[in-house]
């Protein structure tokens, strides 16, 4: 079958493919919907843009300094620019240009990291994004998000397109389930409840939701555990309204993140716990400081426990010491 | 402005870029009086900027990539009344927005800078989108000689050429200095004009302080249809104030009384630079 937009929109593709469907539907009515490339057209899917928009689409070859520079140029003269790389390269070799051409310039630019955290799995570690959550935290004006289904990258696209704010988007290529067919509300900064439960939280943020759904439908069925799971698309703004509703039952709390365990989903949910107060027990789940071993995005997924049977058995660990 | 009057004016924003200086005890001075004279005849001749309509998307930019000297940059802005000069008291002041670098906060700046090898990226982008838009505003960038060894540099340069940016146009404030020593003992980029020739571009060599000469090649822009242009200023940092010139140390330095005294004395007479 044809990746038509149509059928690509229903669910279960690529995040990726959604984005670049999602992307094609804006420009046919908004001429400012700009495409900006580093020779990464092709797996940022982005071929049937260029084509189908030509005039839309700004290619800079591999150079990503010069992607972000010029996305922060055209943005200050009014266009929609998405900037698409690797989510690798994109934050950190052009580290300083979305530090200062784009947040600190407030020049809107959408930054699109793709294939994020190990999605290019056995590439290695030089293909590898497990740091962008933490340095870009800690950089004003910028929204960081990171859809985990169809559905929210449908949706990030669409309020990134028109946010006043810088936005960086981060998500991998494999194709992601849709999580939820009953909560249909999306907003930057907003979590998601997808999965309702009483004894035990799961956070979990981009492409890591799926397996925290698997592992709390495990822990309901093998153990008679209700976990509710949370999609914290929205590293920053965290919904801190949201995890304070859920610090408040008491009960514990796990994250999980296709990320190093540090600076990124677990420590700000950590900081804003310890802050104020709160004793959940609480656990990161994500790549923990060591050469990242060597395999597919699953295999490394499974190797640090990323994976239904890895947060089951943190779940059960953290509940059997609470009692 | 005829070029009596802009060499008038060139003597006098060399005063208020010491003043404001002296009295911050901070400031870029060298490369404040290396590039006043390029921002002088831009501001005063070449860009189509209205402080009262500073907003209108056909207007030209100006993105200064060598931040640093932005103490050229507000008495340049404030002569053409973007802000009152007054404001320029607040230089580098507690919570003042008129800081060591430009930024948006202050009416008139287009671009935040002040990390070097960014203000080409965004010139291209924006002549990008100027061509995009078939808008006919140009986009001119100022870049220092000590930057040019930033990567980021090369890769617009690149770009610039690639998408025919004869909206665009690149001056060098070539004062041949930095903070480490000569630009040739640094980093040796010469022969510029010949790089940036390879590189798909359009170059001309001018006086930076020769004002009929700068208006002339400001004029010419594009020098080529289908080229971006670059203009090789060639400066002497701390140009005007005898004891400063090709100086090093006033890469940064702050005048003491008796220096600021003898630097206004020999700017006193306007009419003795024509």
């Amino acid at each position: 079958m044809d990746a038509t937009i149509e059928n690509i929109l229903i669910g279960n593709q690529a995040n990726l493919e959604v984005f670049s469907a999602t992307l094609q539907q804006l420009a046919e009515t908004d001429r400012d919907i700009v495409v900006v490339t580093s020779d990464s057209r092709g797996s940022g899917k982005l071929v049937p843009f260029g084509k189908k928009f030509p005039d839309q689409i700004v290619e800079v070859g591999i150079a990503e300094q010069n992607l972000v520079g010029v996305s922060a140029g055209l943005a200050s003269a009014g266009k929609k620019v998405f900037a698409v790389s690797p989510a690798c390269f994109l934050t950190a070799r052009a580290l300083e240009q979305i530090k200062n051409d784009v947040a600190y310039s407030d020049n809107p630019v959408k930054l699109v990291g793709i294939s994020a955290g190990v999605s290019y799995g056995a590439l290695g570690s030089t293909h590898h994004s497990l740091h962008d959550f933490a340095v870009l935290r800690t950089i004003n004006n910028l929204i960081i998000v990171a859809p985990a289904d169809n559905f929210e990258t449908e949706q990030a696209i669409r309020l990134a397109a028109e946010s006043d704010v810088p936005v960086y988007l981060r998500f991998g290529k494999k194709s992601m389930q849709l999580l939820s067919e009953d909560e249909k509300t999306f907003d930057f900064g907003k979590a998601r409840i997808v999965k309702t439960g009483s004894d035990l939280t799961i956070i979990a943020t981009g492409e890591t939701v799926f397996p925290a759904i698997q592992a709390a439908a495990k822990l309901e069925r093998e153990s008679d555990i209700s976990v509710r799971v949370v999609s914290m698309h929205t590293i920053k703004p965290l919904d801190y309204t949201q995890l304070k509703n859920i610090a408040l039952e008491g009960k514990p709390i796990i994250t999980v993140e296709e990320h190093s365990v540090y600076g990124g989903l677990g420590e700000a949910c950590a900081s804003f716990l310890l802050q104020n107060q709160f004793t959940n027990r609480f656990c990161i789940i994500g790549v923990p400081d060591e050469y990242t071993v060597t395999g597919s995005q699953q295999e490394i997924f499974d190797h640090y426990g990323i994976s239904e049977k890895g947060i089951a058995e943190v779940a059960l660990d953290l509940l059997k010491d609470q009692n | 402005m005829s070029e009596q009057e802009l060499t008038r004016k060139s003597v006098e924003y060399r005063r208020k870029i010491l003043k404001y200086i002296y009295e911050a005890k901070a400031g870029h001075t060298g490369g404040s009086l290396s590039c006043i004279d390029i921002l002088n005849v831009l501001y005063n001749h070449t860009l189509n900027v209205d402080p009262q309509q500073f907003g209108s998307p056909d207007r030209d930019r100006y993105i200064q990539s060598k931040g640093h000297t932005v103490e050229a940059l507000y008495v340049v802005l404030a002569s053409r009344g973007f802000f009152p000069e007054s404001d320029l008291e607040t230089l580098c002041k507690y919570k003042s927005h008129y800081i060591g670098h430009p930024t948006r906060k202050v009416h008139g700046v287009e671009q935040n800078t002040g990390a070097l090898g960014h203000g080409l990226p965004i010139s291209v982008g924006t002549a990008i989108a100027g061509k995009l838009d078939g808008k006919d505003y140009r986009v001119f960038t100022l870049l220092g000689d000590g930057e040019l060894p930033e990567g980021s540099n090369w890769e617009a340069a690149l770009t610039a050429a690639h998408y025919k940016l004869d909206n665009l146009c690149a001056i060098l404030d070539k004062n041949n200095l930095q903070i480490t020593g000569s630009t040739e003992s640094v980093c040796n980029t010469d022969p510029v004009d010949k790089k940036l020739e390879a590189f798909g571009w359009s170059v001309r060599h001018v006086d930076g302080h020769d004002i009929g000469q700068l208006k002339e090649a400001l004029d010419a822009v594009p020098f080529e249809k289908g080229k971006p242009s670059f203009i090789i200023a060639h400066t002497v940092k701390g140009k005007g104030i005898s004891y400063m010139e090709n100086q090093l140390k006033w890469h940064h330095g702050v005048p003491d009384p008796a220096q600021y005294e003898l630097a206004m004395s020999e700017l006193a007479d306007p009419e003795a630079a024509i």
